[in-house]
């Protein structure tokens, strides 16, 4: 058990819940009527209510960024090393607000929650989501927080691509932008390694055609191997060879098919763990939400033109072994807002723990972004 | 300006450079020299710079910085999309100076040069002993110096011709930003610096 520690944790924390009853609709045409968003906040939002930090999740995230639920939590929230007093998201100045995204699974309303008037769960008749929808209802919860300009809007992954989105939707809302580790739309090999996610998890008996829980049962089977296959792309090649090499569990080729392989022990232990704390359909719609997220789309696929109307400052920071999510997609959208003349820095952290680099504590990343934070002006 | 937190050229560079102007710094370090330019001139633009602590140092500063490898082209900035792109001895650090100048001329309005003068007397003097020179503007030995294409004014200025590239402006220095006496008359001779400002033949 690690101790929380007061000097550099938030230290324990309580989700909250709002609730909304202003209908929602969704870009897929679906209107919800009423749903919860579940959050968490840090630090103290200031009396110029200018301090409020938005921290969007990434595909497997949740609310839960920083500090314990319990003081016997074993490990603290997703961004903890990040977010904290004295660290690069410094809540002695900053007042974080880390929302679980609408579909999802940790307590905003999603396929596990209660469908209004059926006593039953959503399950596979939850709406598809959408970055934009996910930012809609972010602005809401703004609102509902008595937040009108974020000091700046902040993520990584499928979180980053929510911050360019929020540039671009809410112009005035945010004063700084800091995108990480994204691209402005997946590639075909993105989409094709999400898909792969998708059909196993459809392909598992257990799945029912997302009717499971009724069948007291989950597509554990499915879910995993789709945890699997995405862990390899969030790491490199380099580090799998430097964490696991050719390691033999039982130091000698068995000639068999169990376990034999480090790295086959490790992606089994990150599918198992995976599987109890995250819900497949959940899965199953972020990864809809990543393939779909374009905001160029709008404006003839011309990224220049979709960021235009941008006026946040830019952080771009991207991760040189990155593969799923490579240096020269976040490029793309750097290069987009030099073409508006945005104020944008552009910084590719040498790592070569591939796209996780974006969680972890890596010196020269924190350093750069403690620099960028330190600089936003918030009234005391 | 504070002097201290700059080169030399750098004072002589601020004089060319319009209030209120786009600047693009190519390798520019630190940030200080842009970081100036936007409190006492109202510029606005970017530095490209590669060394992760100077990356830090400029984001301290708030200036808008890009990491990127200089030698590996601008491709991602547009035509004429700067009043000034400006490289303070840098030229003789990239792999292929012509090809950078066409682009700095690409991108720029103009494009504002510095670096150090092989042909000053001091590098002849060593030479003339047979040694390449160690100065305090070039202190690398031959085998460590990133410095891999040095030139004298008369050479910077052929290529210049040949490219079609004007001259607008010239300014030589020494290391202490003195103007030395005879420097006007024999300049390849007595600059330690040089300092041009060019732009495309049209």
């Amino acid at each position: 058990m690690t101790e929380p520690n007061p000097e550099s944790s938030v230290g324990l924390v309580t989700p909250r819940i709002e609730h909304f009853e202003q209908a929602i609709e969704l870009d897929c045409g679906v209107t919800l009527d009423a749903y919860d968003i579940c959050f968490e906040t840090y630090g103290t939002l200031n009396a110029a209510r200018d301090n409020a930090v938005l921290v969007c999740h990434a595909l497997s995230g949740d609310h839960h960024a920083a500090g314990y639920h319990s003081p016997d939590d074993r490990k603290p929230g997703w961004w903890d090393n990040c977010i904290g007093p004295g660290k690069p998201i410094d809540t002695e100045r900053f007042f974080v607000v880390c929302p679980n995204n609408l579909g999802g699974c940790g307590g905003s309303t999603g396929p596990l929650a209660v469908r209004p008037g059926t006593g039953k769960r959503y399950g596979p008749d939850f709406p598809i989501v959408t970055v934009r929808d996910w930012v809609e209802s972010q602005a809401r919860l703004a609102d509902r927080l008595g937040i009108d300009t974020w000091a700046a809007v902040i993520g990584g992954s499928l979180g980053g691509m929510q911050v360019l989105q929020w540039a671009i939707d809410f112009p005035t809302r945010l004063r700084h932008a800091v995108v990480i580790a994204a691209a402005p739309r997946l590639s075909t090999q993105n989409i094709a390694f999400n898909e792969i996610a998708r059909q196993a998890i459809r392909s598992d008996p257990n799945f029912h055609d997302g009717h499971y829980y009724e069948h007291d049962v989950i597509p554990e089977h499915g879910l995993k191997l789709a945890r699997m296959v995405g862990h390899i792309t969030y790491l490199s090649d380099d580090v799998l060879h430097t964490k696991f090499g050719r390691e033999l569990r039982a130091g000698k080729i068995n000639f068999g098919f169990g376990v034999e392989f480090e790295i086959e022990s490790y992606l089994r232990y990150q599918g198992e763990s995976f599987v109890g704390r995250f819900d497949a359909n959940t899965y199953l719609l972020m990864t809809k939400s990543l393939d779909y997220f374009d905001p160029a789309q709008a404006f003839d696929g011309n990224l220049t033109r979709a960021v235009a109307g941008c006026q946040a400052r830019f952080l771009v920071i991207s991760f040189s072994s990155d593969w799923r999510f490579s240096p020269a997609r976040s490029r793309e959208i750097v290069r987009a807002l030099l073409d508006c003349d945005h104020d944008v820095s552009y910084v590719d952290i040498e790592s070569d723990l591939g796209h996780d680099s974006f969680l972890l504590p890596i010196p020269q990343y924190h350093k750069v972004l403690a620099s960028y934070f330190r600089r936003i002006e918030v009234q005391a | 300006m504070n002097p201290a937190l700059l080169r030399p050229e750098h004072r002589l560079i601020a004089d060319w450079i319009a209030d209120g102007a786009r600047v693009l710094d190519l390798g520019c370090g630190d940030g200080a020299f842009l970081a100036e330019l936007q409190r006492d001139k109202g510029v606005s633009g970017y530095g490209i710079e590669i060394d992760p602590d100077n990356i830090v140092a400029c984001i301290d500063r708030g200036v808008n910085v890009i990491q990127a490898n200089l030698d590996q082209g601008l491709s991602e900035f547009d035509e004429d999309s700067f009043d000034y792109v400006v490289m303070t001895q840098t030229v003789q650090a990239m792999r292929f100076p012509h090809l950078l100048l066409d682009e700095i001329l690409r991108i720029g309005r103009e494009g504002i040069v510095t670096f150090p003068n092989m042909g000053h007397w001091k590098c002849r003097l060593q030479f003339a002993r047979g040694r390449m020179p160690v100065t305090r503007h070039l202190p690398q030995t031959w085998y460590d110096t990133p410095n891999i294409h040095m030139c004298t004014l008369d050479d910077f200025e052929d290529l210049c011709a040949s490219r079609d590239i004007a001259v607008l402006e010239r300014a030589i220095v020494d290391s202490q930003h003195r103007a030395v006496i005879g420097m006007q008359l024999l300049p390849n001779l007595l600059a330690e610096i040089a300092i041009y400002r060019i732009r495309r033949r049209r």
